[in-house]
């Protein structure tokens, strides 16, 4: 009780920050680079009007920039904290991107960002701009590197455990650097941070268009966010796709978690509307069998066929493996390698766990007791059990399931407002073209619900990546609870209220301070 | 007479800063934010958990303890 009291507090707080520290950042990623299209058009055409306009939007870069700036570095007071055997045992594979993220982050970011505020009138049009595109790029090397680690956990890569120091060590910085897993979620993030900034500028240029007010500052700031945004969007659902593609191969049980996908069949059907049945729970097969399936995963549910298995196989026909199916194994799947496989039961890969983690302490025990011969045999159990690690801390195979309404939702939520922003692009490019921009009042109150709205859809995609996951901190090779430290619970609950006061204060004085200065408007420049 | 590099620099940023007008508030904010942060967080709360080790064989030691010890 107390370590699952310990567990959702710690899962709590990481969350907390994770998604508030995700608030900040994709904008200041998103709107550096609509500023530097902006600036662009200023440098090319020397039109003032371009450069007040630039300057505006800097002035909200920089207020959302120095609210959200260091809320990340939190987390990595988490991971020492209450995270502790984790952070061991991820050893210098988390440690290399963060640091060079460091680096990119203080010399790139801090240096251009001198300039692009203070520079205007002190260095040329040119070096001007190159700096404002150099921290546009320079946000994005920053998340590249994030992101990477972050991919990692998802699909580890690229290293070897190591059993004297219980750390993976990098054997491959490429194949961390340059995993598809990386590849595609990079793209995947940094394009969602170009469309919420996309959606943030045509929002607050709605709203001065609703108010009857700043009409050509408006009218521009939209045409270059609907366009920015739109292509954007293709890129996302794009790298989404994708993203679909890889969690299939990799993380099979978060796909069925985000199709609600219980027991499969050949031809996959995919989700287009649905309301999951509430009674439906997923219990320990062996004692409650029954009840598990008489109940029906929908109460309504509207699917198109075979669609899941054209998304992610590319075949009509193919099987996509739901919960149940991936606990009880024995369908036939294709590895990272290409070779054609048998899927093992839960129970089994939790067997071949546990012969992995108990090799460990042999290995150790050997290794005290000058004993060679166990140790070579130790080692060698470790190896080949080493990919199912983590299921030796897996108690019952149930615990291998996420939370699935959660990530259900979650990802149909962020699937509807993907394509609730297609539409707020179009009607923007489309409305710009006709010259009715400044006509249509419900589209200026469309624009404006869309900013809160792009911001849920974000965090959504947050949670899909980060509780599908679940019960893996380290897909396979590490759960959630192993990687626990041993702090007390109380003393994460009183952090935990610490940051939420903090978190709420600081936003509290970013949407004041942001309010302000959207009031005054692009004129006090 | 002409200015040195340094001087320079430290113009461009001191001239900038002065020059400041919400940049001010948003630099108190980043200011007292960071000591919040490392100053009580880091250093009243945020202990990491293997820093009461002192060498890397015990803190492997520790972890390896943790993992190894539940019933398996």
């Amino acid at each position: 009780m107390l370590l699952a009291s310990l567990l959702g507090l710690s899962r709590l707080q990481f969350a907390l920050t994770a998604m508030f520290h995700w608030l900040f950042v994709p904008l200041t990623i998103g709107l550096g680079f609509i500023i530097a299209i902006m600036e662009t058009y200023y440098v090319r055409t020397g039109n003032e009007f371009w450069k007040r306009t630039t300057k505006f939007w800097m002035k909200i870069f920089a207020i959302n920039f120095a609210i959200g700036v260091a809320t990340g570095i939190i987390l990595e007071f988490q991971f020492g904290t209450n995270w502790s055997n984790y952070s061991w045992f991820v050893g210098d594979i988390f440690g290399a991107p963060l640091a060079i993220e460091g680096i990119f982050a203080f010399f790139l970011e801090s240096t251009f960002f001198a300039i692009m505020f203070f520079g205007w009138e002190k260095v040329s049009k040119k070096a001007h701009l190159l700096s404002t595109w150099l921290v546009a790029i320079g946000t994005i090397l920053s998340a590249l590197w994030i992101l990477v680690a972050n991919a990692w956990m998802q699909f580890p890569t690229g290293m070897e455990f190591n059993p004297d120091t219980a750390r993976n060590e990098m054997t491959d910085f490429w194949a961390v650097a340059l995993s598809p897993v990386a590849i595609n979620k990079f793209i995947h993030t940094v394009t969602n941070c170009f469309v919420i900034a996309a959606v943030v500028v045509i929002g607050i240029s709605s709203w001065y268009l609703f108010k009857k007010r700043e009409d050509e500052f408006s009218r521009k700031s939209i045409r270059i966010a609907s366009v920015f945004g739109m292509v954007s969007l293709v890129i996302l659902i794009w790298s989404g796709d994708g993203s679909a593609v890889h969690v299939a191969k990799k993380q099979p049980m978060k796909l069925a978690a985000m199709e609600g996908l219980y027991q499969s069949t050949e031809g996959t059907p995919i989700v287009a509307f649905a309301i999951l049945n509430p009674k439906k729970k997923i219990s320990d097969m062996e004692v409650d069998s029954l009840a598990y399936s008489l109940q029906k995963p929908f109460l309504v549910n509207i699917s198109i066929p075979q669609g899941l298995s054209l998304l992610v196989d590319r075949k009509m026909n193919s099987f996509v493996p739901g919960i149940e199916d991936i606990i009880n194994g024995g369908y036939k799947y294709t590895d990272q390698y290409g070779n054609q496989q048998i899927a093992l039961p839960v129970k089994e890969r939790m067997r071949r766990g546990k012969l992995a983690v108990n090799a460990l302490a042999a290995y150790q025990m050997a290794k005290e007791a000058g004993d060679e011969q166990s140790k070579e045999y130790a080692l060698r159990a470790l190896r080949e059990n080493y990919p199912h690690f983590g299921y030796g801390f897996i108690e019952k195979p149930s615990d291998i399931v996420p939370n699935v309404p959660l990530t259900f939702y979650a990802f149909h939520i962020m699937v509807i407002l993907g394509g609730f922003f297609l539409l707020l692009f179009g009607l923007a490019i489309f409305l710009d073209r006709k010259g009715m921009l400044t006509r249509f009042k419900w589209f200026h109150l469309m624009a404006i619900i869309s900013i809160p709205l792009v911001y849920i859809c974000t965090q959504a995609g947050w949670i899909v990546a980060e509780v599908g996951r679940q019960p893996w901190t380290i897909q396979d090779l590490l759960t959630t609870n192993a990687s626990l430290s041993g702090v007390s619970s109380s003393a994460v609950l009183t952090t935990t209220i610490m940051f939420f006061v903090l978190f709420s204060v600081l936003l509290a004085a970013e949407l004041t301070i942001m309010f302000k200065v959207i009031k005054k408007g692009p004129a006090a420049q | 007479m002409e200015k040195s590099i340094v001087q320079r620099i430290w113009l461009f940023y001191y001239e900038g800063f002065k020059s400041m007008t919400i940049g001010k508030t948003l630099w108190a904010i980043i200011l007292i934010k960071l000591f919040i942060m490392f100053f009580v967080l880091k250093l009243f709360f945020f202990k990491s958990e293997l820093s009461v080790y002192s060498t890397p064989e015990e803190k492997s030691n520790h972890v390896i303890e943790q993992l190894t010890s539940t019933d398996n």
